[in-house]
């Protein structure tokens, strides 16, 4: 008995053993860590970008219970075998010409207003469009939004390649008109291991951040869980939030010699309201990046360039490089920990540059409160993607319209052109996503393409077309095409037209009138790949936000939403137009088959008849019958002679019938 | 649809003018003058931009919606993908070329347009057709009932027909419309043309093809084989045989007449309707191999009965048109949607049969009032329905000489046409009115259309019922 004993406790201890061993293992891998990137932005305004990830091993080395990851997006990934998803709650327009269009954070994080889903399912065909149902109701239950609206086949595609090419099947939805706001951003919060409580995530002052001009939120979740090959990395979440903020300008009203104002100065507690305190404790890293865009850079070179001594001219860059902080454009209140530079790998010229601030070492006692502070008024520009989109209608009335995608070359593409300018051929390609809802019934055979204000044929300028036309009240209707235009391009526009369509009264929202809306066209420009390059450091690739910066991008952009007003009925009306029409359909009828059955000539004999004979219809009916019958020409005078047998017959049925009637009624009833 | 009344008016003159100028001069004169009118209009269409009124072009017929079914099947997608086109494969192999086809400087469609003004003369030739064997009837079986004198000064209905149909506002719309209703008016006229002419293969042609098209020709099934088996329309054939018994009776010098009654065709003879099915079963498997053949690379034919019969049956489209259906079913409780879909397709189908058995005798005038009657309830309805079913009651302008309320009417029609598009402008593109107004006028319309079925069947009757009279009162 003690044998048995020892040995079920050896084996217990043998598990026991083996599973920390197996924890020890791996431990160091589930983890999480926080980041938080500011960018002065030249409209004076400034980009706070909060980064967070979250990270775990995959479930055969690790096993299913986690100590930072939450356990509801764990479940997510396992029940609808997600290959990767990315949720983003977006409130305001992402300005791509005055905050860049082309850098990794605005590629990246500049989303369509509204609700913004899309997931890539690791399950068979037949079953995609169940889990993404599924996930729909999962996700607006766990962030408090009406996610669920997407469940319908018209309110999702399947976008072949223009979007994104990834292996599995994809599902795309927006939900343009969701409104955004901190019911959202609390369950979201909620999957931060330390919440809002400690780390960066405190400055998430609701007041504050709402107050911004944009606001974004995303939510983004790969995991290769799935994979039978390939590299195992379990899953990871990562969770930005995206706000620009127009600091508070504090008497900073003078005008230097030049007539240009001096950017506001700002500081965190400026900015969010609050400082950071104690820093999140289960956070690998907690750092503060403040940002200097390439543009700004070589402006502020250049600033030191006119202003420095004349004898250091010549070496001015290793100059700024080397104490770039006490520089004359503007100082920062506490030294960075870490000043990371942006690798030059195209000999472009102007380069980034990072200031890294650790918030470890502060505390609730001494908050972590970093000020910018501008000292010279300095105007620069932001990178711009090679094609500035926008999007419109054109046409008025209820009846049709058309949609033009507006393509205006940014200086950005002059450059390209230059640096391409060896090849003999140089070709643009432009990705044109754009989902369009049934009820906006769109020819697409009337799509025109213009460059440079001339019109070209479709197959000259479209390098590859898909079109899924929309299908009433099942599908929407989705049109992906390349554009491919010359290098030297300066604008190009797409139109094409379409037919508004009338619903049933069900089927319009609350506040029709307000019209519908056309979620955003995607624009990705495939040649052009964005990332930024850090000198080789392993130290830069265990924080997840520069290795994010460093991964190469697709340049994206998404256009404005479309708000287009739909005709309504008379919602009122339903009782008065269902009466008035089947008034109209009795008028019809009735009167039809009065003008068929009236007899005019005939009448007054038939009166006549039936004075003097004392006939019913219904004899004078059997009689023309019976005339019928034997094939003679009825005559009514004729009739009397037989009217009478016919009569009696009558009476004789009647009374059989009746008595019939009544021993039926008796025999089944008692 | 002015014309129903304008004809009326126009009568005395143009009948002057026809026999004033002698053998149809004057007719092939306005013909052509009405084809060389459409040219110019067809050259100065931006203008009129009639192709998107909802009053010109349904989502049947339109012109640009096939426009787009033959774009996806050039991409090698079915063409009914996308809820745009609902015609059939046929036109789309036919007209969808042409619509692809720009002639530098000239307007888009011009070639369908021209397709279109074909397709209108072609419909008022055979008219004309139809019309004179009419007439020639009408004549012969008044004389012999020995009503000679009623056809003194009687119209050359077939002429009339022809010009109402050419000059009628509504065949001119719809023809410069963009859209395919002339063409299928051309095949109902056709199905008629042959029934007409004893033809069974043209008849059963045209019958199906016109069925395939728009569903509704259909119930011209019964006309067609009434005019087959039975001839062209006369008084009813009682009527012969009370004449013939009461002159066998007392009076033997005239067997003129009689001759006359008994060269009349038998009441029912089998053979020509026998043909007649046998053809449409020919023509119509015909077509649909024909269809299957456009259809093979996509769903099929099943596709495409779902597609037209069932987008027709089912009224999913519901943008403005002259119709009732479109505005009652957009408000309509989603619970009785099918109830109310059967009544009012039944609407059509219960007024088939009393008919049938009321004008059993004059088939063609059968063939207008059914046309007539699926115009006012079809889901679909165009200005197009309304011009074949007026050039088609021309035909009987002398049968329906004393028709009431033609005045009446002919104001309404004009009320109509000139209310209606203010109406449509108002709600839709200003946005000032109200669908209740619109949809006003199109209940206003098919009120008239309402009035005008049933006072020209009455006054038909009452036309047999004078018939009968003067031909009795002779009798005694």
């Amino acid at each position: 008995m003690t044998g048995v004993r020892s040995i079920f406790l050896f084996v217990l201890l043998f598990f026991a053993y083996e599973t920390s061993l197996a924890r020890a293992e791996v431990g160091e891998n589930e983890g999480f860590s926080e980041a938080l990137l500011l960018r002065p932005l030249p409209d004076r305004k400034v980009l706070a970008h909060f980064h967070f990830q979250s990270a775990v091993p995959p479930t055969n080395s690790y096993g299913r219970h986690h100590h930072l990851f939450p356990k509801s997006i764990y479940q997510l990934v396992q029940k609808f075998h997600l290959r990767e998803m990315e949720l983003s709650f977006t409130q305001g327009r992402w300005n791509y010409e005055r905050w860049g269009g082309y850098d990794p954070i605005s590629s990246s994080n500049a989303k369509p207003p509204g609700v913004e889903l899309w997931a890539v399912f690791d399950v068979p065909q037949h079953q995609v469009d169940a889990s993404w149902k599924n996930l729909t109701h999962a996700l607006s239950g766990l962030f408090c939004a009406s996610i669920n609206f997407l469940e319908h086949s018209t309110a999702y595609s399947t976008p072949e390649w223009s979007f994104r090419s990834s292996g599995g099947y994809l599902k795309y939805g927006t939900l343009p008109r969701e409104a955004v706001c901190t019911e959202n951003l609390t369950p979201w919060l909620k999957l931060l291991p330390c919440r809002d409580k400690a780390g960066l995530s405190t400055l998430m002052d609701r007041p504050s951040i709402y107050r911004g001009y944009y606001h974004s939120q995303r939510l983004h979740l790969t995991s290769n869980e799935f994979d039978s090959n390939g590299l195992i990395s379990g899953i990871v979440l990562d969770q930005t939030l995206t706000i620009v903020l127009q600091p508070n300008i504090k008497g900073t009203g003078a005008i230097f010699s030049s007539g240009s104002t001096l950017q506001p100065s700002w500081s965190l507690s400026s900015l969010f309201g609050r400082k950071v305190g104690e820093r999140c404790v289960l956070s690998k890293s907690s750092n503060v990046y403040v940002q200097l865009e390439q543009n700004l850079v070589s402006q502020l070179i250049k600033l030191g360039n006119d202003t420095g001594n004349g004898d250091k001219g010549s070496h001015h860059e290793v100059d700024i490089s080397q104490n770039f902080v006490g520089d004359r454009g503007f100082e920062l209140s506490i030294p960075p920990d870490r000043q990371i530079r942006e690798v030059d790998r195209f000999d472009t010229g102007s380069l980034s540059i990072l200031h890294q601030f650790s918030v470890e070492n502060y505390s609730d006692l001494k908050p972590f409160d970093l000020e910018f502070r501008w000292k010279l008024p300095l105007v620069w520009s932001c990178q711009q993607a090679p094609l500035s989109v926008s999007r419109y209608l054109m046409g008025s009335g209820n009846e049709r319209g058309s949609i033009a995608i507006s393509l205006m070359s940014t200086r950005m593409s002059e450059c390209m052109q230059n640096a391409d300018s060896s090849a003999s051929e140089c070709w643009l390609r432009v990705d044109i996503f754009q989902v369009v809802p049934w009820y906006v019934k769109v020819y697409y055979h009337t799509l025109k393409v213009f460059i440079d204000e001339r019109f070209q044929t479709v197959a000259n300028a479209v390098e590859r077309m898909h079109v899924l036309p929309s299908e009433d009240k099942v599908s929407p209707g989705v049109m992906e095409l390349t554009l491919k235009l010359p290098c030297g391009v300066r604008s190009a526009a797409l139109t094409v037209e379409f037919d508004k369509g009338f619903l049933h009264i069900d089927e319009y929202p609350p506040d029709a009138n307000q019209g519908f809306d056309i979620p955003s066209a995607v624009v990705v420009f495939g040649d052009f790949e964005t990332s930024i390059q850090f000198a080789d450091d392993d130290y830069l690739h265990n924080i997840p936000l520069l290795s994010k910066l460093q991964d190469k991008s697709r340049v994206v952009s998404y256009t404005e939403v479309l708000l287009v007003p739909l005709t309504t009925p008379d919602f009122s009306m339903p009782y008065n137009v269902i009466t008035i029409t089947c008034t109209v359909f009795a008028l019809y009828f009735g009167s039809l088959l009065n003008a068929l059955r009236r007899r005019v000539g005939e009448e007054g004999r038939l009166l006549k008849t039936k004075a003097t004979k004392e006939t019913g219809k219904l004899s004078s009916l059997l009689a023309r019958l019976s005339a019928k019958l034997r094939g003679k020409p009825w005559e009514p005078s004729e009739q009397s002679s037989s009217s009478a047998s016919f009569f009696n017959r009558k009476l004789i049925l009647k009374v059989l019938l009746v008595a019939g009637l009544a021993v039926a009624w008796q025999y089944y009833s008692g | 649809m002015e014309k129903t009344a304008e004809d009326k008016k126009r009568k005395p003159s143009k009948s002057e003018f026809v026999f004033g100028c002698g053998s149809g001069f004057g007719f092939w004169k306005w013909a052509i003058a009405s084809v060389i009118f459409r040219l110019i209009l067809i050259y100065f269409p931006g203008n009129l931009n009639l192709a998107s009124r909802p009053e010109v072009s349904t989502p049947l017929t339109s012109l640009r919606r096939l426009a787009e079914g033959y774009w996806l099947k050039q991409l090698s997608m079915s063409p009914y993908a996308g809820s745009m086109y609902h015609g059939s494969p046929l036109l789309l192999s036919v007209l969808g070329p042409l619509t692809v086809k720009r002639i530098e400087g000239q307007p888009n469609y011009l070639i369908c347009s021209l397709v279109s003004v074909v397709a209108d003369f072609t419909s008022a030739m055979l008219i004309r057709q139809i019309g004179q064997r009419l007439l020639a009837a009408y004549g012969q079986n008044l004389r012999s009932l020995g009503l000679a004198e009623l056809f003194e000064g009687s119209l050359p209905s077939g002429d009339v027909a022809a010009l109402v149909y050419l000059w009628n506002p509504f065949t001119i719309v719809t023809c410069l419309g963009y859209n395919t209703t002339p063409i299928e008016n051309l095949f109902i006229i056709l199905s008629l043309y042959g029934a007409c002419t004893g033809i069974a293969p043209v008849a059963a042609f045209g019958w199906v093809v016109a069925t395939h098209l728009s569903l509704y020709p259909a119930i011209l099934i019964i006309p067609i084989i009434v005019l087959l088996a039975r001839g062209l329309d006369a008084p009813p054939r009682k009527l012969f045989l009370q004449q013939l018994s009461s002159k066998a009776g007392n009076d033997s010098s005239s067997d003129r007449h009689v001759e006359a009654l008994k060269s009349q065709p038998t009441p029912f003879s089998l053979r020509p309707v026998l043909a007649f099915l046998f053809w449409s079963l020919l023509w119509a498997s015909y077509v649909l191999i024909l269809c299957g053949i456009a259809l093979k690379n996509s769903g099929g034919l099943w596709e495409m009965f779902e597609r037209t019969y069932g987008f027709i049956l089912t009224v999913k489209d519901l943008s403005p048109n002259i119709g009732v259906l479109w505005y009652f079913f957009a408000e309509v409780f989603e619970f009785f949607r099918n109830f109310f879909l059967i009544v009012c397709h039944a609407n059509i189908l219960f007024m088939i049969l009393p008919l049938a058995i009321r004008l059993y005798h004059r088939p063609c005038f059968l063939a207008f009032v059914y046309m007539a009657i699926s115009s006012i309830l079809k889901s679909y309805p165009s200005v197009g329905d309304s011009a074949l079913y007026l050039g088609l009651l021309a035909l009987f302008a002398n049968e329906l000489a004393e028709m009431q309320f033609s005045f009446f009417l002919f104001c309404g029609y004009v009320g109509v046409s000139l209310l209606s598009p203010v109406m449509h402008n108002l709600w839709i593109w200003r946005g000032t009115g109200n669908a209740n107004f619109y949809f006003a006028t199109a209940m206003a319309y098919a009120c008239f259309q309402v009035v005008l079925v049933v006072e020209s069947v009455s006054s038909m009757l009452n036309h047999d019922r004078k018939i009968r009279k003067l031909s009795t009162s002779m009798k005694a």
